[in-house]
């Protein structure tokens, strides 16, 4: 009987542990699942609530029933890993041996990193939508406002869905134009990044985009602190930036236990894996899925679904002692809100940038252009999260791997080094 | 993409000014690179920056983010943008003669 412990029950943790039940019978494995609470939060829904589209408990569900009858689950935090014994340990004194250990415990806003962050304003304006609390805090603040300067800031990279923030700031442009104060609104939007976003090519369309609807982009500014009392954001290098509301994206860790688990996490607490198979660095019967994986992709839910099919494969090979071969290729597939009911989708992959075209295929939705098909996917992606993707069901038309029929493939695939 | 002479050696710099091969970089190299950004000789406290970051790549495949040097390094980073007022992980890159740090994705 082959042991094998998850780590985290949200999106990565639950699809995987779904898809081992389906191929292990009980008898073969005992699949346990461990998560500190029982809230599976659709994360993805955090991005409307500032806007009054939704509640927190709209895109909240019980963990426990997002699993498989046949999966464990477990409500206890975890203090470690210990790699050496192969065991976990709970803060309630439990102990879990394993065979088989999937790290999937996303990653957590590390508020503390940044001067000032939390200090005065916080929470009155100075504001995150990356957790549900702030998310609602920040609907009031914006229904209360009526003018004035509004920050969005990424302190720093790697944060979970990199195009949440340009998302805010295009719904937030179409939410102000809708109430009819747009023009007495200034929107900024500031990132430590040299252009509005990760991959060149997205990041100059997505720069126009900004500068279309009037949104100045600051780059390469490194948030040192923020005065709430002053209504400022100062870098390292001393810039300032003035504002009325600012909306921050705070730096993120792993989960607090990867810090005390010898050898298991990198510097910020990520779990170092190859990015081909999902294997730990440090043992090989650890793999790591999601946000909680150190890797060369973006931590989107798209990414946690296409790894967890490559994850259970190569589960399957090191169990029965064959060589892992089964390759993830860093595929992401992101829906990006452009506000008026339309929406963009980018699909790109470790060595692919994203293109123009469409997806799946060359008849399918388009790939970065403003849609509202695009925005009708995003919507419904929500119904399929919950009823296909967590119980581990092929999404149809998607595939673990990039797609590249439909792309436009106009200059030689080149590997881009410097971002 | 261009080609130059940096401490006697012919090298070539991407269109950023990063050193394409990483293993032609030699100390006296260093000193010329830094001049080029405006740094007229390094301090010793400099130098441990450089040193970390080259050990890094060459241990990781890529140098550390300004955050992870700020944790790992023994500098603050506060320091480090004393130390290299243009960015600390850029700036220090480019001296020890590595690929700008990815970043991420």
């Amino acid at each position: 009987m082959h042991r094998i412990v998850i780590l985290g029950g949200g999106t990565g943790g639950t699809l995987a542990a779904n898809r081992l039940r389906k191929v292990y019978r009980p008898d073969q494995a005992d699949i346990t699942v461990v998560d500190q609470d029982d809230r599976h939060l659709y994360q993805p829904g955090l991005l409307f609530i500032p806007f009054g589209v939704g509640s927190t408990q709209d895109i909240t569900r019980p963990r426990g029933e997002q699993l498989h009858p046949g999966v464990n689950y477990v409500t206890t935090a975890i203090e470690k890993v210990e790699l050496e014994s192969n065991t976990v340990r709970l803060v309630d004194g439990t102990n879990l041996a394993y065979d088989v250990l999937v790290v999937a415990t996303g990653a957590v806003l590390s508020t503390n990193e940044t001067e000032g962050l939390t200090d005065a304003g916080w929470m009155e304006k100075v504001f995150t939508f990356y957790t549900p609390k702030g998310a609602t805090a920040l609907a009031r603040a914006l229904g209360e406002f009526t003018g004035g300067r509004i920050v969005v800031n990424i302190v720093d990279m790697p944060i979970k869905c990199p195009v949440a923030p340009l998302e805010f700031c295009f719904l937030a442009d179409s939410y102000f134009k809708k109430r009819g104060i747009r023009d007495r609104v200034e929107l900024t939007y500031v990132t430590p990044l040299d252009g509005a976003f990760t991959k060149p090519v997205c990041s100059e369309q997505l720069g126009g985009m900004l500068a279309d609807r009037g949104i100045t982009l600051v780059t390469e500014f490194n948030t040192g602190s923020v005065d709430g009392a002053k209504g400022r954001l100062i870098a390292y290098d001393e810039r300032e930036i003035p504002f009325d509301l600012a909306v921050i994206i705070p730096v993120h860790s792993g989960a607090p236990y990867v810090f005390n688990s010898e050898g298991l996490g990198d510097e910020l607490g990520f779990i170092p894996v190859d990015e081909h198979t999902l294997q730990s660095k440090a043992s090989p019967n650890v793999f790591a899925l999601g946000d909680a994986a150190a890797l060369p992709a973006s931590k989107a839910g798209s990414v946690a679904h296409f790894e967890g099919e490559v994850l259970v494969d190569n589960i399957q090979h090191f169990l029965d002692e064959r060589n892992l071969d089964a390759s993830f290729d860093g595929h992401v597939n992101c829906f990006i809100e452009s506000g008026s009911s339309k929406a963009l989708l980018i699909d790109f992959n470790y060595e692919t940038e994203p293109l123009t075209g469409h997806f799946p295929g060359p008849v399918g939705l388009p790939l970065m252009k403003e849609s509202h098909l695009n925005h009708l996917g995003k919507l419904a992606f929500q119904w399929m999260y919950w009823h296909s993707l967590l119980p581990g069901r092929d999404l149809p038309f998607v595939t673990s791997h990039m797609p590249r029929a439909g792309k436009h493939f106009v200059a030689p695939v080149k590997k881009e080094h410097s971002r | 993409m261009t080609t130059t002479t940096l401490a006697g050696i012919n090298v070539e710099l991407n269109d950023e000014g990063f050193l394409v091969d990483p293993s032609q970089w030699t100390d006296a190299m260093a000193a010329e690179l830094a001049r080029k950004e405006g740094i007229e000789s390094l301090t010793e406290r400099q130098w441990q920056v450089i040193n970390f970051m080259r050990t890094q790549y060459l241990a990781k495949g890529t140098g550390p983010s300004v955050r992870v040097l700020g944790k790992t390094s023994g500098v603050s980073i506060k320091e480090l943008y004393q130390l290299f007022p243009k960015g600390p992980a850029k700036t220090a890159a480019k001296i020890a003669g590595i690929p700008k740090p990815k970043g991420c994705i």
